[in-house]
This record gives structure tokens, sequence and C-alpha cells, in this order.
């Protein structure tokens, strides 16, 4: 059992997007804030950081969750997936990048990274989803610009072009 | 989809204004590379701020003791109020008013969050934890919330330069209402009261700055939205030059809906933190900090009457309004309700107006721009009473709205306050409205759900959407005296500069100050077209920099100003370009500069085109050829486009103001039902109609109604920035306000009306963007009252407001229940209770128990010390909370009125960083089955952050607390305490079923 | 919106936790799935002085179907039991209250010990916790304990778990024969917390009405016979003898009217079929 002292710098070490990252924190060091600043990797966005509106959704080890409600420490070890992965190896949109752009499901876009992340995971589970059920999976993700119709439809086209390219390559 | 789409502009074939043009912005922020303020990396060095926020709603500061704080390692500089006083001045607003405004509390704290104390560390980490070391000490002052209330002579006053918390009352007579009253056939009177909320941008506040010794003033990196005119009033507050201020926002902002102007006093304060620090310093405001602190829409309570006729035709309209602003007023406000002055009569043929201005100050968060700007309060008023109107007349509330509207040969149209109505057939827009959006089937579907006994309305709401203030209209506040001193003040200057480099690539720089809208992408749209180029041939660069920009006053993203203005000022600039670049080519084309055209990257002859010229060789002609150019064009290309319109003129002699440049059209109708089990409204049908003149991308205006539907939707059902009437603030985590989630918001149908192009703007654009905010809150209302026959409806529409409207009365218990809720009891922002335990030992005892500090340490649930303090009373150090929820207090309890060994009165004071608390109480010790009976009861209002973020569960916790004290109690007299609150519910229950529980 | 300064431990096996909690007692804090705790940490409404992370324990990751109950390690996720194949057969009730769980991806990480311990009076699982007569299986160095259901949760965002405890996991019985459950909740939005919550057993003419939300803790009434006329009486004593507060997203009277409205709902759902083993 190991104790990491409250004011100590402890090393993290985890992947992200494939890529080995290694940063210190203390602790108390929200995941965020360990991979905005830390890292630097400022495409996930902090919003509340009480884990209600879901701007800083990441992938951790395949699972969306909310890295303001998980401390740096805890995430040493862990495949860490985030807004910057979702491109194409070539570097052009990735579908539902593709599909969020072709549908005005952005303005601001301080929210959208979480939205792509967790529809990232939820579209994996889910990939066929009907309006009410995008409708809440996207519940915990709040957006003030747009009011969630071109979000849904984003995500409804997102489904399908994933479920054509899944067809694809069986 | 999508299936009520806006179309796509019929413009010139290879026109790009009008086309649903996917938007540049994605591809950085779709990445994840947008550029927001906390993305901008900054000097290694820079600090963190942090601030102290008052617990209170009102309060003297007796003390402030941060010598802990300034102790703790990486903490370099904290700020007081007494700090601003000595080294900025108050900060201006648009007139002579008796509050002095700094940023920071100075003497008294006067809203819940109120910052208090400036701390700057290494991270934001440490600067938390110094906060949570400095001491205030409060004297806690009555507080007052009400803005009626508070113009009363006895309220508590806020400011003591004031004479009364009415900071301003201004009377406008326009056209001859006494007379339209007196003659007229029918009045009536509703008083509204509109809720205060906000749109929290996801993005919060956000700065960084540092002074800069070149200048003796600071550079600031921050999302401030402008309107630029507050940057003097930065500079004024600072003691600097105003070009010693030098202002940058960065490529992105994070959504603003008007709440960014209102960062600029915490800019000030962090200018003076980070000289006393003498290292940058960097603020990310938090959630918790936004919602209690950072702007909110003034709410408004507004007797609204109305003379009409039999048939329902309007002869004239009193409003008095008594506008809530909070705490202070920072510049521009109280600009929203002045704003929205010039129409004050809407979309209605109304020539006679009486409105009566209270601009009011009460201890609650100070107002600033919220999206709507003063619209919502409005027209809340004025189309509720259409649809009393036509209750009251027994007429069709659609055919009220029609018989008034302005007709289409009136255009453009002064309205009797001052707005000149540029453009619109709104009478054309309703019907399409009505027919697009199939009212006839609606009403279908309201008759049947009638027949089944369903509580079923519809509403019907419209709304003059302005845009592009102008500037004047603030000074109508004034009165015609202090206007004529203080110079005229009217106009609205957008800046795009464009520039064409020596390749021709071309690069365009405005003030519009983006927050979401896609303005980069319009803006391309519109430059491509003026020089026959693609937008992706258009490098957009909206960060700006007022060092090197050109903006005026205006300049900055609110009150719908990019589609009429910055559009207008690019199509300008763009023009400029063109203009310059057809001289140049028409002497290599010799052909008149008034017979170029520009095509697919080509200038040419319009009669041949080919006798062309390609645009990157002009661009490298202007460049690299100065000599070749005709004798009097300047080298190089670039053209700034400062632009206004002339229809901005001052407020006349009679009050009368055209607030705004281009007005557009809103007519939205919905559907609703009510639960008569839940007291839920659902929203079953919506259908909106915005003319905004010239579409210039359907994308983006699309998004700019759904968006302000659903801020408009979460405003009438769910967003509420709760104070109870103690000032307590309740709304403080994104779990007490609530916003509006993609699993509740109803899809509306959007239709799109005839567009009536303004004739005062470049390309006929209008703003879009606020119509729903307008529209939807008083639509959906209407709708309600037309389901329930109810008159005063009050939003939010909480369902368990609306169940009190459907169900006149509750069914009461049966003989065997003892009710056990908190409405027992009148309603009150406290945490009351009362009750009696037995404990065995005679009252003798058991009074010195209480008395005694020693046994009292040992009964008070988490005492860590506790000493006599006073004639009798306690002070000392209790652990308090609920559960890991756990904070430190200071505490004081005095007891009074001592009866020995039969009765008392207790009040106390608990303080930490948790929050605050205030109580009173008493009891009563009876002899009785030779132990004593204790009666007692007790009163506590919370304060501070756990009533803000706590709300759900205080009063819980706090029975929990008294529960523990009163078994400590008996158990410390040697008694058996094992009979708790929840199992004296237990208990009842079993009692009820007569069985187990 | 930061955490104060803490300690960290990544437990390694129970046992650590247990020492941990040994040596620290009330200043140390389990952080499991911490969707609970995380928020209230980042307020700084709570302040330990350590953090023990159970969260990476396998053995605290397993569901085991034991004959008559699921025992539910204190590591399993809210999403991993949702996913468990035997969750509607075996405990239906709990399989219609957890998409009411906050969303997916809190639920990806918050654990089901950690809301039953975090005991919010609004919460879905506890009252599932509540109606069933589960238990919860409490580890200390001095020992180890079992609480039932009705002696577990104390009220507001308090338990019987002593401050040297580790809630290691809950046994909730398993649906038997016969045995229908109702779940029924009244938000203001997908995925916050119940305004009021209603759990509803019938076992032959018996039924159980679980109700959230409303006082101190969930509280069950139980009926050995509740005739259809004899519904409405019944809930109305109910919600009257309940109480219930004000705040600022319901009124007493509301919820009062939201026992009376979906109790009746939900006791009817089991008389009409409603979830079964």
């Amino acid at each position: 059992m190991k104790k990491l002292d409250r004011n100590g710098r402890h090393p993290v070490r985890l992947t992200l997007n494939g890529m080995p990252e290694e940063g210190f924190a203390e602790p108390r060091m929200l995941l965020t804030d360990f991979l905005r600043h830390e890292v630097g990797a400022t495409g996930t966005h902090v919003a509340c950081e009480h884990g209600v509106c879901g701007a800083c959704t990441v992938r951790i080890d395949g699972k969306a969750v909310r890295a303001c409600l998980m401390l740096a420490v805890q995430a040493d070890g862990a495949e860490i997936e985030t807004i910057e992965g979702l491109a194409e190896a070539d570097g052009s949109f990735g579908p539902l990048q593709q599909a969020f752009h072709e549908n005005f499901a952005l303005q601001c876009g301080f929210c959208t990274p979480g939205f792509l992340m967790s529809l990232s995971e939820y579209l994996e589970k889910n990939p066929d989803p009907t309006v009410e059920e995008i409708k809440v999976a996207l519940s915990g993700n709040l957006c003030r610009c747009t009011g969630y119709h071109e979000i849904i439809n984003a995500g409804l086209d997102a489904a399908k072009a994933l479920r054509e390219r899944r067809q694809q390559t069986d | 989809m999508p299936d009520f789409a806006i179309p796509e502009a019929v413009r010139a074939e290879d026109g790009h204004v009008g086309r649903r043009l996917p938007r540049i912005e994605d591809r950085a922020l779709l990445r994840g590379e947008g550029g927001f303020v906390d993305d901008v990396p900054v000097k290694k060095g820079t600090l963190h701020a942090a601030f102290v926020r008052s617990p209170h709603a009102h309060a003297e500061i007796v003390a402030i003791d941060a010598s802990a704080a300034l102790a703790l390692p990486g903490v370099f500089a904290v700020v007081t109020g007494a700090d601003m006083a000595a080294e900025s001045d108050p900060m201006i607003v648009g007139f002579e008013n008796p509050i002095d405004y700094y940023g920071l509390a100075v003497d008294k704290v006067r809203y819940v969050g109120e910052p208090v104390v400036a701390v700057a560390a290494t991270d934001r980490y440490r600067a938390e934890d110094a906060a949570d070391l400095i001491e205030v000490t409060y004297n806690v002052l009555p507080a007052v919330v009400d803005p009626v209330a508070a113009c009363a002579p006895d309220a508590p006053k806020l400011h003591p330069r004031s004479e009364s918390n009415c900071v301003s009352r201004r009377h406008f007579v326009h056209g001859d209402p006494d007379t339209a009253f007196a003659e007229a056939e029918c009045t009536t009177d509703l008083t509204i009261r509109y809720p205060r909320n906000s749109i929290t941008p996801m993005e919060t506040y956000a700065a960084v700055v540092e002074t800069n010794r070149e200048t003796g003033g600071f550079d600031v990196l921050s999302n401030f939205q402008g309107p630029f005119s507050v940057h003097t009033v930065m500079a004024l507050a600072l003691r600097i030059r105003t070009a010693a201020l030098r202002h940058r926002s960065p490529k992105n902002s994070g959504g603003s809906f008007g709440s960014k102007l209102t960062i600029f006093p915490y800019i000030v304060v962090l200018c003076v933190l980070a000289r006393k620090a003498g290292r940058p310093v960097k603020w990310i405001e938090d959630r918790l900090e936004h919602l209690s602190a950072s702007s909110v829409a003034p709410n408004r309570v507004t007797k609204v009457e109305a003379a009409y006729t039999k048939d329902g035709t309007v002869t004239g309209l009193r409003l008095t309004h008594w506008d809530d602003h909070g705490a202070y007023l920072r510049a521009p406000m109280p600009a929203p309700i002045y704003r929205m002055h010039g129409v004050s009569t809407n979309g209605y043929f109304i020539r006679h107006l009486e409105v009566t201005n209270h601009i009011v100050s009460t201890n609650k968060c100070p107002t600033g721009a919220v999206r709507g700007f003063g619209g919502p309060q409005l027209y809340f008023a004025v189309e509720r009473m259409m649809q009393r109107i036509a209750v009251l007349t027994g007429r069709d509330p659609l055919d009220v709205i029609r018989r008034n509207l302005i007709a289409a040969e009136q255009f453009p149209y002064k309205a009797i306050a001052g707005s000149l109505l540029d453009s619109g057939d709104y009478r054309q827009t309703v019907e399409e409205t009505v027919e697009q959006g199939d009212l006839a089937a609606l009403k279908r579907r309201r008759d049947a759900a009638r027949a089944e006994g369903r509580l079923y309305g519809i509403g019907y709401a419209a709304c003059v959407e302005p845009s592009q203030s102008n500037m004047g209209y603030i000074s109508t506040l004034k009165t015609g005296l202090e206007r004529e001193r203080a110079g005229p003040k009217d106009g609205a200057v957008a800046s795009v500069t464009v520039s064409v480099d020596a390749l021709g690539s071309v690069n365009v720089i405005g003030d519009s100050v983006p927050q979401g809208q896609g303005h980069q992408t319009a803006l391309a749209q519109i430059v491509a077209d003026q020089l026959g180029l693609t937008p992706d041939d258009v490098v957009v660069s909206l960060d700006t920099d007022t060092a090197k920009d050109g903006w005026s006053i205006a300049a900055g993203n609110y009150s719908c100003r990019f589609a009429p203005a910055s559009a207008s000022a690019a199509h300008q600039a763009a023009t400029r370009v063109r203009e310059k670049m057809a001289r140049i080519a028409a002497a290599n084309l010799n052909v008149p500069a008034a017979e170029v055209e520009f095509t697919d990257g080509k200038i040419h002859a319009a009669n041949n085109p080919d006798n062309a010229i390609p645009f990157y060789r002009v661009g490298g002609l202007a460049h690299w050829s100065p000599s070749s150019l005709p004798d009097d064009v300047e080298p190089g290309i670039r053209e700034t486009a400062m632009w206004n319109a002339p229809e901005l003129t001052p407020t006349t002699a009679k009050d009368e103001i055209n607030t705004s440049l281009a007005y557009g059209f809103g007519f939205d109708f919905c559907g609703v039902e009510v639960d008569p089990d839940t007291g839920a409204v659902t929203v079953d049908r919506y259908v909106s109609a915005h003319d905004c003149g010239t579409i210039l991308n359907p994308g983006l205006a699309e998004g700019q109604i759904r968006g302000s539907w659903a801020s408009a939707f979460g405003a009438t059902f769910l967003e509420e920035f709760r104070y109870e009437d103690d000032g307590t603030f309740r709304s403080g985590t994104f779990a007490e306000y609530l916003v509006p989630t993609a699993a509740e918001l109803p899809d509306i149908r959007l239709v799109h009306p005839t567009p009536h192009p303004s004739p005062y703007t470049r390309l006929g654009a209008k703003g879009i963007a606020e119509g729903n905010q307008y529209t939807t809150p008083v639509c959906i209302a209407n709708a309600v009252a037309d389901a329930l026959g109810v008159e005063d409806i009050e939003l939010p529409l909480k369902p368990a407001k609306v169940l009190a409207w459907v169900q006149a009365e509750e069914p009461p218990p049966s003989a065997a229940v003892e009710p056990d809720g908190d409405d027992a009891l009148p309603a009150r922002p406290t945490i009351d209770g009362s009750g009696e335990v037995q404990v065995p030992a005679p009252p003798e005892h058991v009074w010195a128990m209480l008395l005694d500090p020693e046994r009292m340490a040992r009964i008070v649930p988490g005492c860590e010390r506790l000493e006599a303090a006073g004639e009798a009373g306690f002070a000392g150090a209790v652990v308090l909370g609920a559960g890991p929820v756990r904070g430190r207090f200071e505490a004081r309890i005095d007891l009074t009125d001592l009866e020995k060994p039969h009765r008392a009165r207790l009040s106390g004071t608990a303080d930490g960083p948790l929050g605050s608390s205030r109580g009173e109480g008493a009891f009563e010790l009876v002899a009785q089955d030779g132990g004593t009976l204790v009666r007692y009861r007790y009163s506590v209002e919370l304060s501070g952050k756990i009533a803000a973020v706590g709300g759900r569960m205080v009063r819980g916790a706090a029975r929990q607390l008294i529960d523990r004290f009163l078994r400590a109690l008996v158990r410390e007299a040697g008694g058996d305490a094992d009979s708790g609150s929840s199992r004296g519910l237990s208990a009842r229950l079993k009692r009820l079923v007569g069985g187990r529980a | 919106m930061k955490p104060a300064p803490f300690d960290y431990v990544r437990a390694e096996c129970l046992e650590d936790a247990v020492a941990v909690l040994a040596e620290h007692g009330d200043e140390a804090r389990i952080l499991a799935g911490g969707q609970s705790l995380m928020p209230m940490l980042n307020m700084r409404l709570v302040r330990p002085e350590v953090l023990v992370d159970i969260g990476g324990l396998p053995d605290l990751a397993r569901i085991e179907d034991e004959s008559e109950t699921v025992a539910i390690g204190a590591a399993v996720t809210q999403g991993g039991l949702a996913d468990w194949p035997d969750l509607t057969s075996a405990l239906p009730v709990v399989a219609a209250a957890l998409p009411h769980v906050g969303h997916f991806q809190t639920r990806n990480r918050g654990t089901v010990c950690g809301s039953l311990c975090h005991a919010d009076p609004s919460s879905e699982l506890p009252l599932c916790l509540a109606l069933l007569e589960g238990e919860v299986e409490l580890h200390s160095a001095r020992g180890v304990r079992t609480v039932p259901a009705d002696d577990f949760q104390r009220g507001v965002l308090t338990t019987a778990k002593e401050p040297d405890e580790v809630a290691v996991r809950a046994r909730l019985p398993k649906a038997r024969d016969g045995e229908r459950f109702a779940f029924l909740e009244f938000q203001h939005r997908h995925g916050d917390f119940a305004v009021v919550a209603v759990a509803a057993k019938r076992s032959g003419d018996s039924v159980s009405l679980a109700v959230g939300g409303v006082a101190d803790r969930p509280e069950v009434c139980h009926w050995d016979a509740l005739p259809g006329d004899a519904v409405d009486d019944a809930l109305n004593d109910l919600a009257w003898a309940l109480g219930g507060s004000d705040d600022i997203h319901a009124t007493a009277r509301h919820r009062r009217q939201l026992v009376r409205h979906l109790g009746r709902q939900a006791i009817e759902a089991t008389a009409a079929g409603g979830a079964g083993a």
C-alpha cells in the first residue's frame, strides 16, 4: 500500500489517444487540470466541476466519464481518449466530427468535446439508436447554444455513418 | 432533415451569402484545437486568483484578517475593498447615481457571493486554500430582495449616499394616455413578476492580466464581449489612459448570451491584484462563482394597464416597471429597460403610452446583459395583456393581436416612443405562420383534448425584434436638461478591415467578438461575394486587440449587432477593396472601373470575360509595384470600414428614442397540456416564425432560433435564481439552477415567412438571435392561462406552482395521521422546528447542564472547544454537518430571559467557510415523571455556500443535528437516548397501517 | 472549485482500506467511483485528510448470485450492474430504477455501494435497498457486521456505517415467484435526483411501497392487504405522514401529491403485472 503525500507531486503515466504521456500531480489535482495544463491537451473543456454539465467527458479505458470527477492519480496507467483523438489517421474529420460539421451541431464549441466523447462510447453500445434514446443518452451533456436539435441529428447521422463503416469492414 | 428549415436564399448563382455553408470555425473546434482563454499558454510564474465571497446578503465588514493566508507558501498578494478604494476609482455608469462600485465590497457586502477579497497564489488550488484562511468578520444587516418592497421608505437601504433604493425614477408620456384612458370603452390592469435568470454560458469568465511598464497600464486577455464603451470604464477606474489598457480577446469564446459583458469589474480587480503581486494573474471563474455572482437579467415587476375598445382595439397603454438590478449598477446598466423603451408598444398601433421606470437596488447579484436584453420582461407584460383583453372581450386572442398590429403600408413606422420600425408586414407574417404552422390542426387537437376533459390551451405571442443598439439610448434615462449638458450620444459604429496581400490572399478582421455564432463563416461569405472569390479564399480572424484593431465604443457582440452592423461593415470594407482593385484592374484592362467585374478569382471586363487579369495579380501590383498604380491610388490594399447608420439619432426632447436600427418580427403559437395530477406542463406543439430580413446563412440563423428557443424554454420552465426573503441565495450549482437538456426540450416547427429586408442595413439583414427570448415565455404562459383560466401566471412554470393553480384544495389526512410537513408552518426562509424530549433528571439538573460549558461541550455535536461568554452564554468552535459534509464554525450562543430552572431564550451565530448561520429559540423545562420534559423550538437560517449548494438537504441536516443534540442531552443526564426522528417516523407509519413499517 | 489537500492511498487489498480507516477514522474517506464524493471534494464541502481508493480492487468488483440474494461488491459500478445479464430476472426493481440514476457517464464510474453510503434521501438505489429489505456488509479492524436496510440509512447523508468501517458489499434479496415490482419517479430533468421516487412490491395480497425524496431517507410502508378502493386513502395518509419539505425544486404539498399519484400508479402497475421474476 502506497500513500501519496498531499504535498508531493507524483508521477502519472497514461496513454492519451494511443500515445504515452507522463506528468506530475498532487493527489488532489483533478484529471481535467492534469490533461489540460500538465499534458497540454486543451481539447477537453471544464465547465462545472461538479459533474453535471458533461463538457469534460473523456473516455477512460473505453468508458465515457466526467474527467472533473476523477483525480489525476486515479488515471495512472489508464488509456484515455479525448476529442483530439477523433480524427482519421490522415487528419480529416472522423464520422462524429463530420456529422457535427454538416449538421451545424456546434456553435461556441465549448460543450462539444463532451458531446463527442459521450456519443463516441454510446454509439458503440447502441449503434442504431432512436431519437428518444439518443435524447436520453445526451441528457448528461449541457449545451447552451444550439438547442440540441442539430446535435441529435448529428448523432443519428454519425450512427448511420459508423454502421456503414462497420458493414464495409465486416 | 431538416423538415422545416430556412430555405437557402435565392440569389445570384455564384453568391455565397444566403447559402447553408458549413462553418469554418468547426475545423479547429471539432478537433479540440479551439483557442479559448484557458487554452492560451501563459508566462511561467503567472499566478492564479481566487475570491473570498460574502455569505451574507447584507452585512457590514467589521474586519478582514488575511495574515494566515499571506503566510501560506505560494501566496503572493491579497487585495481588499479598502485597497480598491485606495488604488482605483468607482466604476462609472451612464448617469449620476449614489452607488460607489469598486468590484470588491468596501465597508459593506450587499449580496451573497459578492467578492470581498482577491488572492493570488501559484495555482488555483493554493489560491483557494488561501481564500479559506482569510477571516472576515461581519455585522449582519437586514436585507431586502423584492423590488417593490425595496422602494418603501422604511426598507433596509443598500447605499449610504442614496435616499432610497430606487436609484432612478423616470416618467414618460408619449401621446395623450390620460385622455385615452379617460375616454376608453374598457380598461384593465395586470401585474406581472418576471423572474431572475441568465443563460449561463458553458465557458465561464476568464482573464489573464499583467502590468505593462511601458505604458504604465495593463495588458489583458479575456473573454469580455463588449460593448467596448466599457473599456473606458475600466481605464478610468484604474486611473490610466485608455490607450494604456490593452485588451485582447482570444479566437474563441464559449458562449456569452450577454453575460461576459460584466466580467469587466473583475478585470479591474485583477489588474490591481497583478500590480500588487508583481506578476501576471490568471482567473478562471468557477461555476459556483458564475451562478452566484456573475450577471443576471433584472427581474422585474410590471403593472400594465390597457385602455381598449369592446372589440379589442388597444387605445392606450400604461407600464409601470420596478426593474430589480440587485446590489450595484454596472455599465451599461440599467440599459435593458431603455433599450426596449422605443418599442414599449411592441408591434401594435398604439399611439398613447405612459411609462414609469423605477430602477431599484436590492440585496441580490448585480445585473448585466442577458440575451433578450429587457425584451422578455416587457413583452411578457404586453403579450399577457393582449391575452387578457381577448378573455375580457370574449374574442379570440389571435384576433386581438391581428387587429392591433401595425399595417404593412405604415412602414417605416415611427412608434410612439420613438423606434423607427424599418420594414415588415406583420399581418402577413402572422397569416403565413398560421397557415404553414397549421393552427387549424392545433385547434382540433385542443378541442379533442378538452372533450376528454384534459387541460389543454393554446397561446400566441408576437414580438418586434430590435437589433443593433443605438449607443445613445441609455441617455433616455437622463432628463432633457442632463442630456444637453452631457452632449449628444447616438449611433453604433461597427468596424471591419479587409486587406489583400501581394499574392492576392484576403484577410478580414473585425470587431464583432463572436461567442460561437459563426461570424467567421458569415464574413467570409460576404467578402467572398464582393471579390468574386470563394469563402475558402478568405481568412477571417476575429480575435481582437484594442492596441491594433479598428474599433469604436460599440464594438462587441450584443443586442443582435452582427447581422445588421458587422455584416454591413464587412460589406462596406469589401466594397471599397473591390472599388480600389477595380480601378487598378481597369487601368490594365483598358475599360472604365465601373465596367469591371470580379468572378472566380479573376477581374475582367463586364462585357468581355476574356479581357481579364487574375485577382492575385492586382494584389501583387498594389504591393510590388506602386509606381504602376493609377496616380490617385494608394499602394497596398487595406480598407477599414467604420460603419454607422444615420437613422440612429439621439433621444429627442420629447424622450423619443430610436433604440435600434433594424427591427425584425416574430410570431409564435403553441399548444400545451397541463397534467392535473403532477402539475407538469407539456408543450405539445410549438410553432415559431421570424422575419429577420436577409438571411446570411440559414444554418447559422436556424442555430440562433433553436438556441434561443432552448434558453427561453429554460426560462419558462426551469431556470431561476432563487433568493429567500432574507437574501439567502439558493441556486448555487447546476443541480439547483436547472438548465434544459436534450431529453426535456421539445422540438419546434420553424416557419420561414416572407422576408422583409431592412432598408437601413447594407445586406438587408436584421438580428435573429433573440426572438424566442421574447415570444416563448409569454406564448407558453398564455397557453397555460388558456388551459387553466388563470390570470396570474408566474414563471418558471415549476410543477409545484402549477399544481397549486390546478388543485384548489389538497385532500386532508384522515384523523389517524398527524401531518408532518414543513408547510404546517407559514413559509419562511428559516429552518424551524419544535418538539419535546423526556430527560431523566430533575429540571434543576438539566438547567445546570445547559449552562455548564464543560457539560455542554459534551452535548453539542462536533464541539471542539466551548467556554463561557457574556452574561450567560458560550463561545467556541464546532464542527457541524451531515455525513461527510462538515465544516468548522466559530459559534456563539447567548441565553436571555432566564427563568431558572424553567425557561430561557437562546440566540446564536455560527460562521465558517461553509457559510453562516443565525438562529434563535427557546426551551422550557417541566418537571414530569421524576424527570424533566424539555420543550423546545428553534428557528435557524443558513446562508452562504451551504445554502446555495445544499438546498435540498439543509433542512434534513439541521433536523439531524438537533436530534443529535437532544440525544446527547438525554445521555448526559444518564438516560437511554435511542429514539430518533427517523424511528419516530417509522412509528407513525406503523400506526398508519396498523402493521409493520 | 478545487479540493483541499489530502493524502491518497490506492488500496491494493481490502485490508489496506480497513487499516487506513482504523488509523484515520473520520478523517479518511473511501473513494470508489467518486461520483458523489468528488463534487463534494471540489466544492470543499468535504475535507478528508486521506482518501482511500478501493475502485481498483478486483475482489470488490464482483456481482455474486447467491441463492436468495445478489451480493454487489463495493467496486461494482451502476453501469456494470445494469449490464449484468441476470439483473432483470433477479432484481427487476433495480433494473427499472438504474436508468434513472444519473447519466450513463456517471453510471460508468459511480458504484452501487457508493450510492447507498452517500444516502441521499432522493436517490434511487437506497430506495431499492429499503424496499427489498436488503443489507449492507461493513468491515473494520473490529470485525465484520451486516446491517439491515432499515437500520442502515439514518437520515440525510447519514448511515449506520461507523467512521472506521468500509461497506464491502450490499445484498439484495432476489425476486421470488409471484412477486411483482414497479418503479416510478418524478424529476424535472432526466438524470436529476428525483423530486419523489416510489418503488412498489406486491406479493399475494401484501403490498409494500418505498418512497424517496419526501422524508429524510427512503421510507417503506407495508400493507398486508390493500384493496383497490383503499389505495387512495392509504396513500393520502402516507403522504401526510411522510411530511416533506419545501425546497427550490418543489413544495411539501407537491411532494405529497406525487406520493398519491406515483404511489397509485406503481401499486396499480404491480397489480397489472409490473416487473417480475
